[in-house]
């Protein structure tokens, strides 16, 4: 450790002869940051700094307009050697935020990283009182004492280095996450896909044309849903769900349930014999009930892997044990009706969560009539039935008579920008595929005429308000502003009729129309749902999945090595979606490109000569960390195996002999925090060190 | 010296002080939601991060009581959403448990919760400690009316 320079008179004091039961006071640094106006436009940083600079163990208390700058970082490095500082206190903002900013900071200082502690006078201080000036101070204040407090108990810790497994999991097969892991894949790493469909092509495989320059989707997608199934450095694990995943950064192992297709994918020759046999034709759900499709399927023919499917719900054979025609009619004895689900182990370094988007879903008793009439239908659907390889072939009918439709209506941010139904935000594709749709119809059937019932029209991506201009102008598309009231059907002509207030014109009006289509909003996947619980990811309010930072880290997850990607973090459109997905490529290839990575030490440890073998650790942890073991001594003693165990601290609040330590987090230093939040009105200041000895 | 720092608060109002076990993954970042959204709640709080809700040791519960606190929140992940798998199932049977000894103990119910906090829920950190803050306004501190039986 650095010699402590010559006192400085004003801010440095010797604390180091204050005994406190036993403990030798370590010196201690406080660095309160102003963050610009973040936190000193409300809180009184400089009272703050004074009062930490009179706290007992503090030698030195600084106040910088932004610490994390280098000019901040500068600071605390000089003071740390100035002053002999052995525990760093930085006042700033949220330590999920810069705690691994300042470890590295004071690492760079000869200080053991773990010898920091964050108080968070930013986004639970100033942040949330910001018309309590006062007060805000005060709790300033008291929070840094409280992490003084802490900070002169903190231990140091060595991070754990370990080997990271040059291989990664993408889930789900959109486009996002097909172009991720191609990235991966040939940037030379292993990548396993999952794919909870029996196809990979996710919403873009079932979309026209795309914005603003209308490629066509599938053909911009297909030749990347092939060159995925052909890499060798892929594994497509289609018609799969990942259903448990362990371990940590570099070292995730998981457990993936392919299930039974009852076709063996090493026969199938994607020919279609067998479905031209089979006798059942049910919805088909690619096409959004629009087009059938038999028992044993390929969702759509572009599908990858071009391997049949049997839907187990619908097929004779499982619900009275005959039919079988498919497996008569296949000439490679590739179907199995006896097929069994397979579970497959995988061990991947990283992990990238693609999981999509689901369109929203309009209410059963909604103003828009969507359940109620057959010329009311979704965006979605209007894809279908405007693409060529849908079920029209292209030809858009009225889905109640099959005829072509005269009046189409577009209804815009259905789902979305609703508080109502809790949907508050935008979800940024609809105004543009509701333009381009509209400019498709336009282009096939010049004679149409098109209204658009909007709030605000947001053409906002490169190429969006050109297009807008063009729909406008040269095809004469009406944009009416104005949420519609109510629909009404004709009972006999099936034609609605849309009542609205059009508010440029300030008029209510009742206008009729051939077919009405709902602009739905983009809304969190099942499939999302599901991997978040998995993985334990956390999400925005939207319920999409959160972001680590939302401009700085915007693919990383609040867990270290598994990275997001395409509309599961929000909505988004391709060129986005593609982005992203490149983005969390190459920040996944980063730890598998360096071999190793630093996790956090946080574990526990068992002192053996209070443990008395109990075994309510073994039992209580879901890890399976803590074992018992026979010692020399003699005896049973709990051990905690290190790489098992991840921190949470649960064996050591349970543990009836206080035998178990969870380090960073003892029950010293919560104590410690306990009585310094409470200190402040308890004006017992001596029984606090008198409670204090007897709990720890 | 410390007193000089504390005496700015008008000793006449009286301000509950409340201490908030919050877990890492969830909570604390439900609470860092609430602060970049900028949604207002009483400076009544004292945070204390823990890496998990079950790391909350009952006993870090009652010295918090015991020295004076007003109200005590432990708030970790949804029930299933642990980042840990099941610590908050620990911290639900703990919560059980304190609850009932709070009652033997004469401390009213209002002044302990279990919440589940999502790292989305802001909103929901904001408004558990509003409305903390507005029922011990209410009730005043512990053992005002009836003294304590030690």
């Amino acid at each position: 450790m650095t010699e402590p320079a010559p006192q400085d008179k004003t801010v440095t004091k010797d604390t180091s002869a204050e005994p406190d039961g036993g403990r030798k006071a370590p010196r201690v640094g406080v660095f309160v940051c102003d963050c610009g106006s973040n936190i000193a436009g409300v809180v009184d940083c400089g009272k703050v700094r004074e009062a930490a600079e009179k706290l007992g163990d503090v030698v030195v208390a600084k106040e910088n307009k932004y610490t994390c700058s280098d000019v901040g970082q500068a600071e605390i490095i000089k003071a740390i050697k100035e002053h002999g500082i052995e525990r760093v206190v930085v006042a700033a903002c949220s330590p999920r935020l810069h705690e691994p900013t300042f470890r590295n900071c004071i690492q760079q200082a000869g200080l053991n990283p773990y010898l920091l502690h964050m108080v968070n006078i930013r986004e639970q201080c100033s942040w949330v009182h910001g018309h309590e000036k006062a007060k805000a101070t005060k709790k300033a204040l008291e929070l840094v004492k409280m992490g003084v407090s802490k900070a002169a108990r903190l231990e140091p810790l060595e991070a754990r280095e370990v080997p990271v497994e040059p291989s990664s999991l993408v889930v789900g097969g959109g486009v996002a996450g097909i172009q991720a892991a191609l990235d991966l894949a040939n940037m030379g790493f292993k990548v396993y896909m999952v794919e909870k469909e029996p196809s990979i092509g996710g919403k873009m495989a079932m979309l026209d044309k795309t914005f603003p320059t209308g490629d066509c989707a599938i053909c911009i997608l297909a030749p990347k849903m092939v060159e995925l199934s052909r890499h060798p450095n892929i594994t497509l694990l289609s018609y799969s769900e990942v259903e448990e995943v362990k371990g940590y950064i570099g070292n995730f192992e998981v457990k993936v349930r392919k299930k039974a297709r009852y076709v063996h994918e090493e026969l199938c020759v994607g020919c279609g014999v067998c479905a031209d046999a089979c006798p059942v034709k049910v919805d088909n759900e690619f096409d959004l009930g629009f087009g059938q499709r038999k028992a044993i399927y390929v969702p759509f023919p572009q599908a990858v892997p071009l391997r049949y499917t049997i839907d187990k719900e619908h097929c004779i054979h499982f619900k009275s044990g005959k039919c079988l025609l498919c497996a008569k009619a296949c000439a490679n004895n590739a179907i199995d009706h006896k097929m069994k689900d397979e579970i497959v182990n995988l061990k991947v370094g990283t992990i990238i969560v693609a999981t999509g988007y689901e369109t929203y879903v309009p209410l059963r008793k909604g103003v828009y009539k969507y359940w109620e009439c057959d010329n009311v239908i979704t965006g979605l659907e209007l894809e279908r039935l405007l693409n060529a390889s849908g079920p029209t072939g292209g030809h858009l009918v009225r889905p109640s008579d099959g005829k072509r439709p005269e009046k189409i209506a577009f209804i815009q941010c259905v789902g979305s920008r609703n508080k109502k139904i809790d949907r508050n935000y935008c979800s940024r594709v609809c105004c543009m595929y509701a333009i381009k749709n509209a400019q498709i119809i336009m282009e096939h059937e010049p004679n149409t005429e098109i209204s658009v019932y909007y709030n605000d029209i947001r053409a906002f991506g490169k190429g969006f308000e050109e297009l807008y201009h063009r729909v406008r102008e040269e095809y004469a598309v009406e944009f009416i502003r104005g949420r519609p009231a109510k629909l009404k059907e004709d009972p006999t002509t099936k034609r609605i009729t849309i009542r609205a207030e059009e508010t440029l014109l300030n008029m209510i009006t009742e206008r009729e129309f051939d077919l009405v289509v709902l602009s739905t909003g983009l809304i969190p996947s099942e499939g999302s749902k599901s991997i978040g619980k998995t993985l334990g990811l956390t999400t925005t309010p939207d319920g999409f999945f959160a972001e680590a930072h939302p401009k700085l880290r915007p693919v990383e997850t609040a867990l270290d090595g598994v990275y997001v990607a395409g509309c599961a973090q929000g909505p988004k459109d391709i060129p986005d979606s593609v982005a992203q997905a490149k983005a969390a490529a190459s920040s996944a290839a980063a730890p598998m490109f360096a071999k190793k990575v630093t996790i956090e030490p946080l574990t526990a440890s068992v002192d053996e000569d209070l443990c008395v073998g109990c075994g309510l650790c073994v039992e209580l942890c879901p890890y399976g960390a803590p074992e018992l073991v026979t010692v020399e001594k003699g005896g049973t003693k709990a051990r905690i195996i290190e790489a098992l165990c991840h921190g949470c601290g649960t064996c050591a609040a349970s543990c009836p002999q206080k035998a178990i330590t969870c380090k960073q987090f003892t029950d010293e230093q919560i104590y410690s925090e306990i009585f310094a939040a409470l200190g402040a009105e308890d004006k017992k200041g001596e029984g606090r060190k008198k409670a204090e000895a007897g709990v720890s | 010296m410390e007193a000089a720092t504390h005496e700015s608060g008008r000793e006449s109002a009286y301000e509950p002080k409340i201490v908030a076990f919050c877990c890492n993954w969830c909570s604390y970042a439900g609470a860092d939601l609430a602060g970049t959204t900028r949604l207002q709640y009483p400076p009544n709080v004292r945070i204390i991060r823990v890496m998990c809700s079950g790391r909350v040791d009952p006993a870090f519960v009652l010295k918090a009581f015991a020295l004076g606190a007003d109200g005590v929140i432990v708030a970790g992940c949804h029930p299933a959403d642990c980042h840990y798998i099941s610590g908050n199932e620990k911290t639900a049977i703990r919560g059980d448990f304190l609850n009932s000894f709070l009652e033997e103990a004469g401390i009213e119910s209002c002044r302990f919760k279990v919440e589940w906090i999502a790292g989305s829920e802001g909103r929901k950190f904001a408004d558990t400690v509003k409305k903390m803050v507005s029922e011990l306004e209410k009730l005043g501190p512990i053992g005002q009316e009836a003294p304590p039986d030690e």
